[in-house]
């Protein structure tokens, strides 16, 4: 196996990131994580643990809600992503942000971009989501704050808010 | 040390001729890489022995689902939303749908695929008891051709397995005879979200009139390798279920399994839950007997 430290070279990778196209010129095997980060400064997405486990680093992937942590930003060539950055045209999110402000689902605010982010591709796939479901469709978000009853809460209440529209 | 990026490749061949070309190209040099859930956090950590990674998550043919009369075949790369969200998958072998509820939260399910918990070979994957019961089949690809391996077979010892170098696993076949098995999945782990299993357990069973036909049990994270229990099976096939029989398997499961202490648990932990898993589901079976 060639183990001397290899230099190898970037390439250049495009995706749609909020809805505008980016090219970057990046080493494929960087996280989409620190390409959000460093190259587009879009520093909403945290890390926490950087290993897939506490859900800070969530971002939509073509509508999938992924750890930004763990894919390498190769796999995101051509692929449309939206961050915390980008969310806020969607019609979910501004009872989201009402109901995590009337909550009290925001402490110290690392979590709070993730748990927005997969509660917001919970309700886009789920109308009206039980509490298992909401505990569930967070489940991959770690807060060590609020002690989660109020950012179940504050989901549960946009929920209701969306379906007495 | 965190890993720098510069010290490695990542190519995407786009289809899969050419990923097995490559992977026989230089033995040994490239890993694939489909969701990265396991991947990454090696790679992260700066742990990842491998420098060149070749991207499957793009492949189409690993990432379908096909429908049989007689099986169903779901591509290695299928992740575990997919078979959540897949109608025959949730209907016909709830305890895959089960276990892929259980790996990780919905990110790592959108991400973690089956060949990935498959190839990863950890005892821990709560996935594989449910493929020992249900009787899957591999397909492993390389460019000498196909080959098909029972799963049965395919792990030889800790994180060891029949596959070549050269070769990647293109799907996973399940027979469709186990559709009118009741079936019975339970995962013992520090917290139920996130959390890797202590002990988790499978099992289909079939009985009449409290006899015993047909059972088929499979528990994680209790020996190097997923294990299914011939010999607590053979105690009980053709046994009417009482409480004797009940102690006989408890007795039989604790001797047919070899758990360790680690960081999750103990050996004797994990023996007493092991045993007491297999008594629940013998209770139940025998509650649903006599109400029947």
């Amino acid at each position: 196996m060639n183990t001397s430290a290899g230099r190898n070279t970037k390439c250049e990778i495009s995706f749609t990131v909020n809805g505008e196209k980016k090219r970057v010129l990046v080493h494929p095997m960087e996280r989409l994580l620190d390409v959000l980060r460093h190259e587009l400064e879009l520093t909403g997405t945290k890390e926490g643990c950087g290993e897939g486990e506490c859900g800070s680093c969530s971002v939509l992937l073509d509508s999938m809600l992924v750890n930004s942590c763990l894919v390498p930003v190769a796999q995101a060539n051509g692929a449309s992503i939206i961050t915390i950055e980008g969310i806020s045209t969607r019609d979910l999110v501004k009872p989201l942000q009402e109901a995590f402000l009337e909550c009290g689902g925001a402490q110290c605010g690392i979590c709070t971009p993730g748990m927005i982010l997969a509660a917001v591709h919970l309700l886009e796939k789920t109308s009206a989501p039980a509490l298992a479901d909401i505990r569930e469709g967070l489940s991959g978000n770690l807060c060590r704050c609020t002690g989660y009853m109020q950012i179940f809460e504050a989901v549960a209440s946009a929920a209701r808010r969306r379906v007495a529209k | 040390m965190r890993a720098d990026p510069a010290d490695y490749k990542l190519v995407s061949p786009g289809n899969l001729q050419a990923v097995l070309s490559l992977l026989s190209s230089e033995l040994s040099q490239w890993l694939p890489i489909a969701g990265g859930t396991d991947v990454m956090v090696l790679y992260s950590a700066g742990k990842l022995p491998n420098r060149n990674l070749i991207n499957i998550w793009d492949i189409p043919e690993l990432r379908q689902i096909e429908v049989f009369p007689d099986s169903i075949r779901i591509g290695a790369a299928s992740t575990y939303t997919a078979l959540r969200e897949h109608e025959i998958v949730s209907k016909e072998f709830p305890l895959l749908a089960t276990a892929a509820s259980w790996t990780g939260g919905v990110a790592n399910q959108n991400r973690g695929t089956l060949g990935g918990n498959i190839a990863n070979a950890s005892p821990a994957a709560d996935s594989l008891p449910a493929l020992l019961v249900y009787d899957a089949d591999l397909t492993l690809v390389s460019v000498r051709g196909e080959r098909q391996v029972p799963y049965r077979s395919f792990h030889t010892g800790y994180k060891k397995t029949v596959m070549a170098s050269d070769e990647l696993i293109r799907d996973i076949s399940l027979p469709r005879r186990f559709s009118g098995y009741p079936s019975h999945a339970r995962k013992v782990g520090a917290r139920n979200a996130q959390a890797i299993s202590k002990v988790c357990f499978a099992a289909l069973s079939q009985c009449a009139h409290g006899i015993v036909l047909d059972v088929r049990l499979a528990l994680g994270s209790v020996a190097p390798v997923p294990l299914r229990l011939h010999e607590t099976e053979r105690v009980l096939t053709g046994q009417k279920i009482d409480t004797s029989l009940i102690d006989a398997a408890r007795n039989c499961v604790m001797k047919e399994i070899h758990p360790i202490d680690d960081i999750r648990s103990t050996a004797r932990y994990r023996a007493a839950v092991a045993g007491n898993l297999v008594a629940a589901f013998l209770g139940k079976l025998a509650a649903a007997e006599s109400d029947a």
